[in-house]
């Protein structure tokens, strides 16, 4: 039982240091992120580094080489993930895109979509979207009601996506829309590649309760596709799309926020009334309980890595992790604010200990539970996947999708 | 990355699965929780004999001279039936704390009986209803003689001898040592106490001016109590995880046969995400004792942090699955028919065994703020 490298790993994890070293900077003590720039200015440096490692050998790393990725093993692509961590590099704007979007076009699409669309996408050209949600359809993504309809070689689409990240700035995205309501919901759905400036295609920003936008809302008004760009035949949308939300698991990491080392730290500093607080046996319990969480998950993503090292597929462990973890990025975050006392209620970059990240994290985690899979959908998952149990009783499974009472 | 077990090792948890499957099933738990046997005698030979009480011992004291690894998947077999005898006891404590604090002489003494399953050891500690520690241990060793009383004792009865943590007069943390006492020495009295887990037999031992020996130098009893638990903590982590998934299982299996309304209760989710979160402990559990078990078998400097994790989160795990798994049966599973209770009990038994929760989270936020001042 060990945490090293095979020999095979060992010499991937040298080729990616080697080439990170010649091509970005390496992180450090003083500077562990990369300054702020606008949007514009942004996308353009995620752009250019996504450019330079495609030529390099490191974008996409476990897609076939013929479509511009590198052929490699999932573990090649985790050993090279690793190790850009340790390096100051763009992220963000490509990851549903790569994570989630693509994957489905090169297990759906046709040839001369592979052609078209992965190898642009591949080396940063354009950015991908995913369209699923709806405000009618959450975590029942199935009861959607965007619908498309058929008018000769087109499909005319109408209605609304909602919780659509970077639709402002992409180029392409994948939509499932209904086809045919008279069918049972499942079976009346299908999918498309759709394209972001298409005339009828309007995108507003959401304003969270966080006060950031980082999500939007698409609107489509007649919105004309070709029938060349559906993914899937007609109705076969959400075999489609569950391969997207298979991804989403994978692509959804982990919150961010601060952990039970920087709370440590915080109640290091904090006088409580009697004592300072890392004397408070309610505050070493909560420090306990995060470490033992925060360090489970580490070495269940040890256990996952272990398995791709062997050339096995991974257990189902991983399916714990964002269960665990966005509770606790909300949790502690609060936590934390209690610690500050009224100051706690400061939300102020400048003033807040740790430049706010504790207010962040109890405003942002409440999103994190619902986003990519709630809470008790991810529960639901690992009690029917895991565990084997039975589904709820379905009452809208056998009934046409237009008969289904709507309401609110 | 080999974060796993060996093959090896897999194969011997298998081996040890298949016995206590075929040898140890929830009837034997029974028999002993009805009747008056101390442990199930044919369990423990079965286990002598396929030399699972030697496997951490060195070769020269006559044990395998194997690593905490191998120790680890039995430990998780054991749990998995709560098996009815006193191997947590004799192996994963007296025989560390033998092996740890033990003179040469003793060593010869007692290892390789210990290895060869002919004695059960134990360690003596607890003496009243508070945790025990320096500031409150009274039990005293001077002259050679061990005199007071020590409860409960676990497997008291039908250990050979005791290691006791006695005071010997130093100050702070230095107030006690190690004792070895042989129980069938004259004035030692022992009576069974009543617990919560008969299937796990526990005994009030008085010492009258008992003749007994140092182990190890004297002050050091409670640093070398704190080495032991570090050790068994690791290795009770996966007897723990063992019960947690016997748990879990025996909650979906119901779950899966019981109707309620015109339906499977599994198909309701305020059963399933009970049992979602069962296993979610579980796999944290998992993954914390595997990091224990590694920093043990490669005596890692973070094995104190690191068996603290796999404590708490094997006991959390554990609490959670025995408690639930007794109301998601409902009725029946209150009942004394039913195979919930040897969960719910051990489950318990097992989270007191090596100082609660309470101390192990107050330990290990020590041991975290250790390391940030170094």
């Amino acid at each position: 039982m060990d945490f090293n490298d095979t020999p095979s790993e060992a010499a991937y994890r040298a080729k990616a240091r080697a080439w990170l070293d010649a091509n970005a900077e390496r992180k450090t003590a003083k500077k562990d992120s990369l300054p702020a720039l606008s949007l514009t200015e942004a996308l353009e440096r995620a752009r250019t580094w996504q450019r330079t490692k495609a030529e390099g050998g490191f974008a996409c790393i476990t897609w076939p080489k013929e479509y511009g990725g590198q052929g490699g093993s999932s573990l090649d692509n985790v050993v090279y993930s690793q190790e850009e961590s340790n390096y100051l590099v763009p992220g963000g704007f490509y990851a549903i895109g790569l994570g989630m979007c693509l994957p489905t076009v090169l297990a759906w699409g046709t040839d001369a979509h592979k052609e078209r669309y992965v190898a642009p996408a591949v080396r940063g050209d354009e950015i991908w979207c995913q369209l699923f949600s709806e405000p009618a359809g959450g975590s029942d993504v199935a009861g959607l009601r965007t619908r498309a309809e058929k008018d000769g070689d087109e499909w005319v689409i109408n209605g609304q996506k909602v919780w659509t990240s970077g639709a402002h700035y992409c180029d392409y995205g994948i939509v499932v829309v209904r086809t045919d309501p008279n069918v049972p919901k499942h079976k009346g759905l299908t999918m498309f590649i759709i394209d972001m400036k298409a005339p009828g295609v309007e995108v507003r920003p959401i304003k969270q309760m966080s006060g950031e936008s980082e999500f939007n809302e698409v609107f489509f008004t007649d919105v004309r596709i070709p029938d060349s760009d559906r993914l899937g035949e007609p109705g076969q949308g959400w075999k489609v799309a569950l391969t997207t939300l298979m991804n989403e698991r994978l692509a959804v990491g982990g919150g961010g926020g601060a952990d039970w080392e920087e709370l440590l730290g915080l109640a290091q500093e904090a006088e409580m009334e009697q004592t300072l607080a890392t004397a408070n046996s309610a505050v070493r319990e909560r420090i306990a309980d995060w470490y033992v969480q925060t360090q489970g998950l580490k070495y269940t993503r040890f256990r996952t890595l272990t398995a791709l090292s062997k050339g096995q597929t991974p257990g189902p462990e991983s399916s714990i992790s964002k269960i665990v973890s966005a509770t606790k990025m909300q949790e502690l975050g609060s936590f934390a604010m209690d610690l500050q006392g009224q100051h706690g209620i400061v939300r102020d970059r400048e003033i807040s200990p740790n430049a706010a990240v504790f207010q962040n994290q109890w405003m942002g985690g409440a999103g994190y539970r619902i986003a990519g899979g709630t809470d008790e959908i991810l529960r639901n998952i690992v009690a029917e996947r895991v565990l084997g149990m039975p589904q709820d009783i379905r009452v809208d499974k056998d009934k046409p999708f237009s008969e289904m009472p709507a309401g609110k | 990355m080999n974060f796993d077990f060996s093959d090896d090792q897999k194969m011997l948890k298998e081996q040890v699965n298949k016995f206590l499957t075929d040898k140890c099933g929830m009837d034997v738990a029974r028999r002993i929780l009805d009747g008056d046997e101390p442990y199930a005698k044919e369990v423990w030979q079965g286990l002598v004999d396929m030399g699972l009480m030697g496997i951490a011992i060195p070769e020269e004291f006559g044990g395998l001279g194997l690593g905490a690894l191998e120790l680890c998947v039995v430990a998780e077999e054991l749990g998995r039936v709560a098996a009815p005898v006193p191997f947590s006891t004799s192996v994963y404590i007296a025989t560390e704390a033998m092996k740890l604090a033990g003179t040469d002489e003793q060593k010869k003494t007692w290892l390789p009986k210990l290895a060869a399953g002919e004695v059960i050891g134990t360690l003596a500690m607890s003496e009243g209803p508070q945790a025990a520690g320096p500031r409150s241990v009274e039990v005293s060793f001077s002259g050679g003689k061990l005199n007071g009383t020590k409860i409960p004792v676990p497997d008291g009865s039908a250990a050979d001898f005791a290691i006791v943590l006695a005071n010997t007069g130093g100050k702070g943390d230095k107030a006690l040592s190690f004792v070895l006492v042989d129980l069938t020495a004259k004035g030692v009295t022992r009576e069974d106490v009543k617990t919560i887990d008969p299937t796990r037999p526990h005994a009030t031992i008085s010492f009258d001016n008992v003749d007994a020996e140092l182990m190890g130098e004297e002050g050091n009893g409670w640093a070398y109590t704190q080495e032991v638990f570090d050790a068994a903590a690791v290795w009770m982590a996966f007897e723990q995880i063992g019960g947690t998934e016997a748990s879990m299982w025996m909650a979906r299996d119901y779950a899966l046969e019981r109707y309620a309304f015109g339906r499977l209760i599994g198909s309701y989710q305020a059963i399933k995400h009970k049992i979602a979160d069962m296993y979610v402990k579980l796999e944290l559990a998992r993954s914390n004792a595997y990091f224990g078990a590694m920093m043990l078998n490669d005596k890692g400097a973070e094995l104190p942090q690191a068996a603290a994790a796999a404590r708490i989160s094997a006991t959390e795990a554990y609490r959670y699955a025995a408690q639930e798994n007794v109301q998601v049966h409902g009725g029946i599973g209150y009942t004394w028919e039913a195979d919930t209770q040897f969960f719910y009990r051990r489950s318990k038994l097992l989270a007191l065994a090596l100082g609660s929760s309470i101390e192990w989270k107050d330990k290990l936020v020590a041991r975290l703020e250790a390391r940030n001042a170094a």
